[in-house]
């Protein structure tokens, strides 16, 4: 096992992937030879070269049609799109176009394509720089949303989406470029569609996703050293597929659910998850199912307010112990 | 008044201006009986017409390889007819019925058929350019020889999505053409009146280093050789071309429009003194083919267009069970296990 930090991870990836496969090409702003902005894609110009390596202008439409386009006609394209919020520019790819024109076509066309993207806060980059935003890629049918967690899961699951055939928005957060993991050797592709249980516990379950998955470890952590309360932590790591079977096993067993979000409060995923334990598994609940969001306010800039507006390991630790006492 | 004297075929030959009157009668033909069909309520939802701009997609089709790629506006009909695609598949897809090209799932505003290169018809204005531009870019990259070509009418020249896709495509000399189908109208307002300049292609081709071509759109053996310069130059990986095609709706923009915007007597102007199937049939004639010749092709594209007419008629609706279908390429809609 080699120890990667979750931005090495991306390229290694989409070196894994190209080197594999001559249909899979890489687009964006920046990306090729300054090797992107948040330095994740580094080393993969010099490696594969202009033609497959290719820096855009900014033109967000462009770059989601163009991997359109080549994706319908026998290219498994990758594309960047810098910061998340910027796909609210190109949106129309995403909701209209890459999401419907299998299904409009009954069959017809085909969309094997990644987008990739730095989501989330914590850089202090304020309102237009800093969103989570799987939660409205959740709401369209016809794509899938990855965000991953940790190194190991960058690498496999861009592996995966790489691979699929269907399109795939994989949220890489920003705040998690710089961890460092094992990532196993060699070839290494992981399943879409499966959560995973990162920290077993039997009295509360906590759902958590991207940077929240970390944080609601470290609240668990707390809980069990000061409290000996036992949570359980499951990383989805993909909405869609959204594996249930995964969430209700846990939820089944502990009897409680937590839900941690970054996105801010209306119709985050953690809603839909709550919903459904409530109308399948609702006289397995000991209690009310809670969620721990943003406020429903866009980011502000100022460090101190950016931190107590997303879920910090102190607010996940009060919450579940307010909530559980 | 003289009789006018026989011309010789020129650089197309006779063969070939018989296939260009034939796309075009196949497009007005199958046009009108879609309007026809509206009024009989068979065709549901809306439907975008390209009466009297017919000559452009004959023009552009007939000088396509067959691996070439089209990618259309909600005014697809006329592009989808001219690939090739089958009527009583489009006639059932406007019908909703099983038998249509996408059995229903899409209607008029979405034909598709891949197996004539049709990659699509594209409701939302601009978003097509990119994905043809994305399509020219594969066969650079994979070493086909296919061009793509982008229809889009003039309203499309005044949303971002077109100036991206232009300078796109010039940076990276793809095998792009794209095509401005400049009826005058954006929907019910004069482009004259919301565009800056007043050819809103060709105007702005300097922009992207690009040649500024304007043709008439009514002519089919002047899109026709327009086309064909264009393809050239693009197979040969000399990047995009732009080309205005001057050209006039004779029909409202969608089902729902009676035109009442238009001047007095400017779409009667036109009917009478440029419409594209009266001004080719006349050519032909010009060029010694003889009438039996030219009826002999309307007759069979009548026959052809109340044979598929019937079969659409006849044909179900879509099953129930398609509703859930194709929304993932494992062919379902599972979104949870």
């Amino acid at each position: 096992m080699a120890q990667l930090t979750y931005r090495e991870a991306v390229a290694a990836a989409i070196a894994q992937e190209m080197e594999r496969d001559e249909t899979v090409a890489f687009i964006g702003e920046d990306v090729a030879k300054a090797g992107g902005v948040f330095k994740a894609t580094v080393g993969l110009f010099d490696k594969f070269g202009p033609k497959r390596v290719i820096d855009t202008p900014i033109s967000e439409q462009a770059i989601l049609g163009a991997a359109m386009g080549a994706a319908m006609t026998g290219m498994r394209p990758i594309a960047e799109i810098m910061f998340s919020d910027f796909l609210a520019v190109c949106w129309d790819f995403v909701a209209n176009e890459m999401s419907k024109s299998r299904y409009m076509s009954d069959g017809q066309l085909k969309c094997p394509l990644v987008v990739r993207t730095g989501n989330g806060g914590g850089s202090r980059f304020g309102a237009q720089h800093s969103q989570s935003i799987e939660n409205w890629a959740m709401a369209i049918p016809g794509i899938k949303v990855v965000a991953p967690s940790t190194p190991a899961d960058v690498k496999g699951l861009l592996a995966a989406s790489i691979r699929d055939n269907d399109p795939v928005i994989f949220f890489e957060h920003k705040s998690l470029y710089a961890i460092k993991g094992e990532v196993p050797d060699g070839e290494h592709v992981d399943t879409l569609g499966t959560a995973k249980v990162v920290r077993e516990g039997k009295d509360a379950t906590i759902i958590a996703l991207a940077l929240m998955v970390p944080r609601a470890v470290a609240a668990a952590d707390k809980l069990m050293q000061e409290h000996g309360i036992d949570v359980e932590v499951v990383d989805l790591r993909t909405l869609v597929p959204l594996d249930m079977k995964t969430i209700s096993k846990s939820v089944s067993k502990t009897g409680r659910l937590f839900t941690v979000e970054e996105n801010p409060r209306l119709c985050g995923w953690g809603a839909e998850i709550v919903s459904i334990v409530v109308d399948e598994l609702f006289w397995d609940l000991d209690g009310p199912a809670v969620r721990i969001t943003t406020p429903h306010i866009p980011l502000p800039a100022a460090d101190n307010l950016e931190d107590i507006a997303i879920p910090s390991v102190d607010r996940i630790y009060n919450k579940i112990l307010d909530v559980l006492k | 008044m003289a009789k006018k004297q026989t011309l010789k075929n020129d650089d197309i030959n006779e063969k070939k201006r018989l296939e260009l009157y034939n796309t075009q009668y196949l497009i007005r033909f199958a046009e009108q009986r879609a309007y026809d069909l509206f009024l009989e309520n068979l065709v549901k939802g809306t439907s975008h017409l390209s009466l009297g701009q017919e000559a452009i997609a004959s023009g552009f089709a007939n000088a396509m390889q067959k691996n070439d790629k089209s990618f259309c506006t909600y005014r697809g009909h006329a592009h989808t007819l001219a690939r090739g695609a089958s009527v009583v598949g489009v006639l059932g897809e406007l019908m909703q019925r099983d038998c249509g090209l996408m059995r229903g799932k899409g209607g008029s505003m979405h034909l598709t058929d891949t197996s004539k290169g049709v990659m699509g018809s594209y409701a939302i204005i601009g978003a097509h350019l990119p994905m043809a531009v994305g399509s020219a870019w594969r066969a650079q990259y994979l070493g086909h020889d296919d061009v793509a070509t982008v229809f889009f009418g003039d309203g499309t020249t005044n949303i971002g999505a077109f100036h991206e896709a232009l300078n796109y495509a010039v940076v990276y000399k793809l095998p792009v053409v794209f095509v401005c189908e400049n009826n005058n109208y954006m929907e019910y307002t004069p482009i004259e009146s919301i565009t800056a300049v007043k050819n809103p292609a060709a105007d702005r081709a300097s922009a992207y280093g690009l040649e500024s071509i304007i043709i008439d759109g009514n002519n089919a053996d002047e899109v026709y050789r327009t086309a064909q310069k264009a393809y050239a130059k693009a197979r040969a990986g000399e990047g995009p071309s732009l080309i205005e095609c001057k050209t006039y709706r004779l029909s409202g923009h969608s089902r729902a429009d009676p035109g009442s915007y238009r001047p007095k007597g400017e779409l009667e102007h036109w009917k009478k003194n440029n419409d594209p199937i009266t001004r080719y049939r006349e050519r032909l004639i010009e060029f010694g083919i003889k009438q039996n010749v030219i009826d002999d092709i309307e007759n069979n594209v009548k026959e052809l267009v109340d044979q598929a007419t019937e079969e659409a008629k006849n044909s179900p609706v879509p099953p129930e069970d398609i509703l859930t279908t194709n929304v993932y390429a494992n062919g379902g809609w599972a979104w949870r296990n």
